[in-house]
């Protein structure tokens, strides 16, 4: 088959659904679900009638029905074949060991269910939130695709909040509700556990690793929802709950999963609907924040939950949910896929997917995450906090930061922002001043308003007989630093591709285009797991970025060369100092890892390790952002050295040791300080599955 | 060469209107066979005509005997057969003053019937209207095709060999052409693209061998096959082989049951020959009215009831092939040899790049003696499938089995003639209701099987039971003979529809693959999908029909046809179009595990897929054999490589 669609096409494609227009004002109308409801009882809500137009070739199929089809399927019954035969227990006990998984997974998505869902998370909701936007647009589109062909939700992942949010919704516009992919912490929850099973949830298990009958139960649980259409199927491509509300590269197990079933031939299309969905406040904002810096997470228990009750009584905004473009997987893989691999294996047989395959789903994975990122709507909030990370931490806990600067400063990042296609949620009818007020009042927790100063809120402490040591000062306040930095994050997408440009001219003194582009990729390849970047899409996205520079004035572009214009200083420091705590921290890992004796770290050692030099630099005042304690950007240096290979892993090893390539690392380092100009670092592109 | 090969991309067969009477007792059972094969077809059987001899004459002595020949392909087809549509001139439908559609002409047994329903599924299902109609031109006019490019010396040299030819733009259009869309609708505009210098009818073996030679010796390029397109970019003169006047049984072998057959013969007459001495092949193509005997072998042809005689490959023992090399042939006629690659596996399927296939010894077979149509219902189209895979399995498949979708059900209901009796016409609402209300299925849903069954009459009644019972088991109903009588004469007509659907803004054409069992579903619904999607995409105003049907299985698989046609009006470039999507459907049915053909073949319409079918050392092993049979591209019609 020779689909040769010029590759343009699907970059366009995500360009639409993306959109890089201005503010909210020329968007589709978002309503608030929660207006309504404050207006009409929970109970009736409940008790609606609901009766959604599921896709239309789809019978409905019951939770029995369902997995008698997954465990009398040819597919599972060669794996059974095979796991018996390799761990040699008879096909029995596989049997009943493949049960008992399906067991623990199965959902069992009941009415009954979701009606009583739909009640206590109305009660809930209207608690929590002031409002639920949601784009109605979105939601009819959604309506209609799912008639058409099965559908993958794609949400991201910033609060447990989500799953519920979704299926909410959709229960109030009478679309079918998903089944969705938990992990099993959640099903460990006395009741909770059964009644999220019951609305739909499916549990699947955080490290699989090899466990060969797992996946094998897995893929033709999910493959086998999406053939059957009953319902929408839901889940997280970031896989994990985003603890720095930064996009998380997309795992790309699942995505194949539900997207087999097209390859195969066995539907005829699948829907991907990807959907932002952003908060004005996290609830669990300082829990996450804790986590980064290695106070580990509760376990999620049902009492922890009702404890975490307190959060019933805060003021949390608004959320905004976004249903973005129902995309068709059919037309997004013309020419990417060649169907024709699978005509010489029955279709029911493993066949592991070929690199083209793998590169395919890794690129749709990597676009959905895009497409979220460009969906999601940045509040007022997370312009401010940007703003204030770039002030100096000694000005922000002691002396205070003046709020008519910063009122000042976030108005003019709010132009900046719209110039750059952001998607604000800046609400137009109320002086600019209360917008600005209202916002710092949520977020009291992180900072607090006193004398026309701001100041940052450290956490308080309890009593205690010795005073605070210095390392504990430092954790304290980076527990604050790092709850501002995941708000910035929210916003961080829209400035990255400039801010990586307005780095590379810093850093290289240059204006020569070329030379750019190879610092613009080098750097894509250092944070090739701090951010999303589509991969393959280097050039457009340098493009992209030299556009929106000279779009908002900081650059002129000719030809050959980018020169900065008098007037783009401002835009142009503000990126750099965007990126710079980035940039410290990596290069405060990189010299620990040339420094280093050994040449072999385990993943334990090189956590606390590289906190503890990073808390002394920060006493000592040789390095300037707190961000570097965080052990989301230590493990993102990892992988990014382990992907290109700088980093390898020892086979032998049971306990993730790794081996250094210090020489590599240190030439990484010189040329992120601009010492020695840089070179391509990019070797294959990391599809594993 | 083979003037009319099975795969122009419709088909059609109907078993002509005749019969010769005889004294003998073979002939009178012959006659009788006859009746029942045909009794569903026909209208009535006038006992003329003719006594088309089984003694192999001497291609001088036929020149004389000619005149007393009733030959079913005459030289000049153009005088019985439409030069711009599908089959025979006094054959075709249309709609009479009052709007009903009928079928005119005498030959088949719709002829002169009027059926009411057609105009309203013609209207409901394309949005088609009896007010936009787009005639075709009516006449061909000789000055509008180009004269021929000859080639002085060869003209010469073949007038002396006193083998007729031609350079009437008569003769040369209708060989310029297959039955594919894009043909039929330049043709229906009045255009013609390169068409063949010259027409010869050779009468034997050893005229294609002369003209062969001459071609060789000349360098002139042959033609033939849809497949039959002239390649535009060839300037050497082209002569179009015909040997439609070599139609003649040489012999017939009673001891090991083959015939000895030239090849020119076209389906209807052979069987209408055999059968007077009591056999048949069952070779029965749906095009076996028009297409011949080395065509088929060209193409490697399936018929309706392989399952019990099997397709060509199984039915030829002996070919005879003229090559610009010499003739090619085996010595011997051992019923399977292990000597090498079968070397008649370069000649089927060749599509005329080789020589031509003068002679052909085929199995034949005592005509059985029972005969039974049978249909079944299913509550859809799944269930189908799932008892055509049973019956597979069982290996008990009738002498042939198909699986209509549920818009080939509408299709076919739409083509029932108007019935005379009222009895009837209530019986039909009393099965209607029994399988809509009573047994609950939904008639937007419901799919039919059709039947035939072959042989002894016992043994029939018992294979029939068996094939019910498994039905049974797949929600199937019984749904008499007359349905599945019907369900095969939709085959036959489909092609003459064609020309309906032309004369009112509607274009289409079937195509065919054939796919591993586990697939089939998923490939109808897929392939189906694609068609509506790309019309979409594509401008098309109106939803296409989209439909298929399972016609053909086999322990492995299935052979699946697919129909599609649309209304073009809106549209400025339709043939374009339906190029476009048609293309689009083969790619989808190749993505689904399907095959390029199952006995269309590739002409040039699917050649561009071959090298990824077949590899490229399978590409090459087939191009080396071109190179060596016809280095100089002799049979220039540039089809399959």
């Amino acid at each position: 088959m020779t689909d040769t669609i010029p590759a343009k096409n699907n970059c366009s494609q995500y360009r639409d659904s993306g959109r890089a227009g201005s503010g909210l004002e020329n968007e589709e109308e978002f309503v608030d679900l929660l207006d309504e409801q404050r207006r009409s009882s929970d109970l009736g809500f409940a008790l609606r009638t609901f009766n959604p137009n599921p896709f239309k070739g789809a019978s409905p199929c019951s939770t029995a029905d369902l997995n008698k089809a997954v465990l009398e399927s040819q597919y599972l019954r060669y794996m059974v074949k095979e796991i018996a035969m390799e761990t040699g227990s008879s096909v029995e006990e596989v049997r009943e060991e493949a049960c008992g998984i399906l067991e623990e997974m199965s959902q069992n998505l009941q009415l009954g269910f979701i009606r009583l869902m739909a009640y206590v998370l109305s009660k809930v909701f209207k608690r929590l939130f002031t409002s639920i936007f949601v784009n109605t647009e979105g939601l009819n589109t959604l309506q209609q695709a799912i008639q058409e062909s099965p559908v993958i939700l794609m949400p991201n992942h910033r609060s447990y909040v989500d799953f519920l949010a979704i299926s909410y919704i959709l229960f109030s516009y009478d679309i079918p509700v998903p089944v969705i992919a938990a992990g099993t912490p959640l099903a460990g929850m006395k009741m909770i556990g059964e009644i999220l099973r019951r609305s739909g949830a499916f549990y699947i298990r955080r490290a699989i690793g090899s466990d060969k009958l797992y996946w094998a139960m897995l893929s033709e649980y999910v493959k086998t929802i999406v053939r059957r259409g009953f319902a929408p199927v839901e889940f997280y491509v970031e896989g994990l709950r985003s603890r720095t509300l930064k996009s998380l590269i997309p795992k790309i197990g699942m995505m194949h999963m539900v997207l087999e079933p097209f390859f195969k031939g066995e539907v005829y299309d699948i829907t991907l609907v990807p959907i932002s969905i952003s908060y004005d406040r996290v609830l669990e904002e300082s829990l996450l924040a804790h986590e980064l810096l290695g106070i580990p997470k509760p376990k999620e228990s049902t009492t922890g939950l009702l404890k975490a009750s307190k959060v019933l009584q805060e003021d949390y905004g608004s959320m905004h949910v976004n249903f973005g473009r129902p995309l068709s997987v059919r037309q997004l893989c013309q020419g990417k896929i060649n169907r024709c691999q699978y005509n010489l294996i029955p279709r029911d047989l493993p066949q592991k997917p070929n690199a083209e395959t793998q590169d395919c789903v890794n690129w749709l994975a990597h676009l959905m995450v895009r497409i979220q990122e460009e969906g999601s709507v940045v509040s007022p909030w997370s312009l401010m906090a940007c703003l204030l990370l770039q002030t100096p931490i000694t000005v922000l806990s002691q002396e205070g930061l003046l709020w008519h600067l910063l009122t000042e400063k976030t108005l003019w990042l709010r132009k900046l922002a719209l110039d750059f296609g952001a998607r604000l949620n800046w609400p137009g009818q109320v002086p600019d001043s209360d917008v600005m007020s209202s916002t710092v009042a949520i977020h009291r927790s992180v900072v607090h308003r006193k004398a026309g100063c701001v100041y940052l809120v450290r956490e308080e402490e309890p009593a205690r007989k010795r005073p605070i040591s210095p390392e504990e000062g430092v954790i304290r306040t980076a527990a604050a630093v790092l709850m501002l930095a995941s708000y910035r994050n929210q916003s961080i997408h829209i400035f990255l591709r400039p801010a990586m440009l307005a780095t590379a001219i810093h850093i290289t003194k240059t204006t020569q285009r070329d030379e750019l582009f190879t610092f613009f990729c080098f750097l894509q390849d250092v944070f090739s797991n701090e951010f999303i970047f589509i991969p393959g899409k280097s050039s457009q996205d340098f493009e992209q970025a030299c556009f929106l520079l000279k779009k908002c004035g900081a650059v002129h572009i000719s030809q050959q060369e980018v020169l900065v214009s008098d007037v783009g200083l401002e835009v142009l420091s503000f990126l750099r100092a965007l990126l710079q705590p980035f940039i410290e921290s990596y290069q405060v890992m990189f010299r620990y890892l040339c420094e280093e004796e050994v040449h072999v770290l385990s993943e334990k050692q090189f956590l606390p390790a590289v906190r503890n030099v990073a808390t002394k630099l920060i006493l000592s005042g040789d390095l300037h952002t707190y961000e570097a304690l965080s052990s989301d950007t230590q493990k993102n240096v990892l992988v990014a050295l382990r992907r290109l290979e700088i980093v390898t892993k020892l086979r032998a090893s049971e306990q993730n040791e790794y081996r250094v390539n210090k020489a590599a690392v240190r030439r990484i380092e010189n040329i992120l300080s601009g010492e020695i100009p840089p070179q391509m670092l990019q070797t294959t592109p990391d599809a594993r599955l | 060469m083979d003037p009319l090969p099975p795969f122009t991309n419709t088909e059609a067969a109907w078993r002509p209107n005749s019969g010769s009477s005889s004294s003998s007792d073979r002939q009178r059972i012959a006659q009788q066979r006859l009746r029942i094969i045909a009794g569903h077809l026909q209208r009535s059987e006038d006992g003329d005509s003719s006594s088309t001899v089984l003694l192999a004459a001497e291609c001088k002595a036929q020149e004389s005997q000619k005149t007393a020949e009733e030959k079913t392909v005459p030289r000049k087809r153009h005088e019985i057969m439409k030069w711009n549509g599908w089959g025979y001139s006094d054959s075709r439908f249309l709609f009479n003053k009052k709007g009903q559609a009928e079928f005119t002409g005498k030959r088949y047994r719709l002829s002169g019937m009027i059926i009411p329903g057609l105009k309203d599924w013609f209207e409901g299902t394309f949005g088609a209207s009896l007010q936009h109609k787009t005639p075709a031109t009516p006449v061909l006019t000789s000055s509008s095709v180009p004269p021929p490019t000859l080639n002085e010396a060869f003209v010469e040299e073949l007038k002396s060999t006193g083998i007729p030819f031609s350079l009437e733009a008569e003769d040369r259009v209708f060989r310029a052409h297959g039955h594919c869309l894009h043909e039929i609708f330049a043709l229906r505009e009045g255009k013609f693209g390169r068409v063949p210098d010259m027409v010869v009818w050779p009468n034997c073996h050893n005229d294609v061998v002369k003209i062969v030679e001459l071609a060789c010796k000349h360098n002139e390029g042959t033609s033939v096959s849809s497949a039959l397109e002239c390649p535009p970019e060839e300037t050497r003169s082209i002569v179009s082989l015909d040997t439609s006047q070599m139609n003649r049984i040489l012999w017939i072998d009673e001891k090991n049951l083959t015939a000895h057959v030239e090849a020119g013969i076209v389906g209807q007459d052979l069987e209408r020959l055999l059968n007077e001495s009591g056999y048949c092949t069952g070779h029965e193509p749906d095009s076996m009215e028009f297409s011949s005997l080395g065509g088929w072998v060209a193409t490697r042809a399936s018929g309706m009831k392989k399952n019990i005689y099997g397709n060509i490959e199984d039915l030829v023992v002996h070919i005879k092939m003229v090559t610009p090399q010499g003739v090619i042939e085996k010595s011997c006629q051992g019923p399977r040899m292990s000597t090498g690659p079968d070397i008649h596996h370069f000649i089927m399927g060749s599509e005329g790049t080789l020589g031509v296939v003068t002679e052909v010894t085929m199995k034949i077979r005592p005509m059985p003696e029972y005969q039974k149509y049978g249909s079944v219902v299913f509550p859809n189209f799944e269930q189908g499938v799932a008892c055509l895979r049973e019956v597979a399995k069982q290996r008990c498949a009738p002498a042939s089995i198909r699986l209509m979708d549920n818009e080939q059900f509408k299709f076919g209901h739409a083509l029932k003639p108007q019935v005379s009796s009222i009895f009837t016409s209530f019986l039909d609402g009393l099965k209607k209701f029994y399988i809509t209300k009573f047994k609950g299925f939904d008639p937007n849903h419901l799919c039919v099987a059709t039947l035939l069954f072959e042989g002894d009459r016992e043994k029939v009644l018992q294979h029939e039971k068996q094939v019910y019972d498994i039905a049974a088991k797949f929600g199937g109903l019984a749904a008499g003979e007359d349905n599945g009588q019907r369900g095969y004469m939709l085959t036959f007509v489909i092609a003459y529809l064609r020309d309906l659907g032309m004369d009112y803004y509607v274009i289409g054409e079937s195509f065919e693959t054939s796919v591993p069992w586990d697939r089939v579903l998923d490939i109808c619904r897929n392939v189906k999908a694609r068609i509506v999607a790309e019309c979409k995409d594509k401008g098309v105003q109106f939803s296409p029909l989209s439909t298929c049907r399972v016609t053909q299985t086999y322990d492995a698989g299935a052979c699946v046809y697919f129909y599609f046609a649309f209304n073009y009006r809106g549209l400025s470039d339709p043939v374009h179009v339906y190029e476009q999507v048609e293309h689009a459907a083969r790619e989808e049915i190749l993505a689904n595990g399907g095959s390029l053909s199952h006995h269309h073949g590739v002409g040039k319409l699917r050649k561009e897929w071959m090298r990824d079918t077949v590899s490229n050392v399978g590409m090459g092993m087939l191009k080396s054999v071109k190179d060596y049979v016809d280095p100089k591209n002799i049979f220039g019609n540039r089809n399959l490589l």
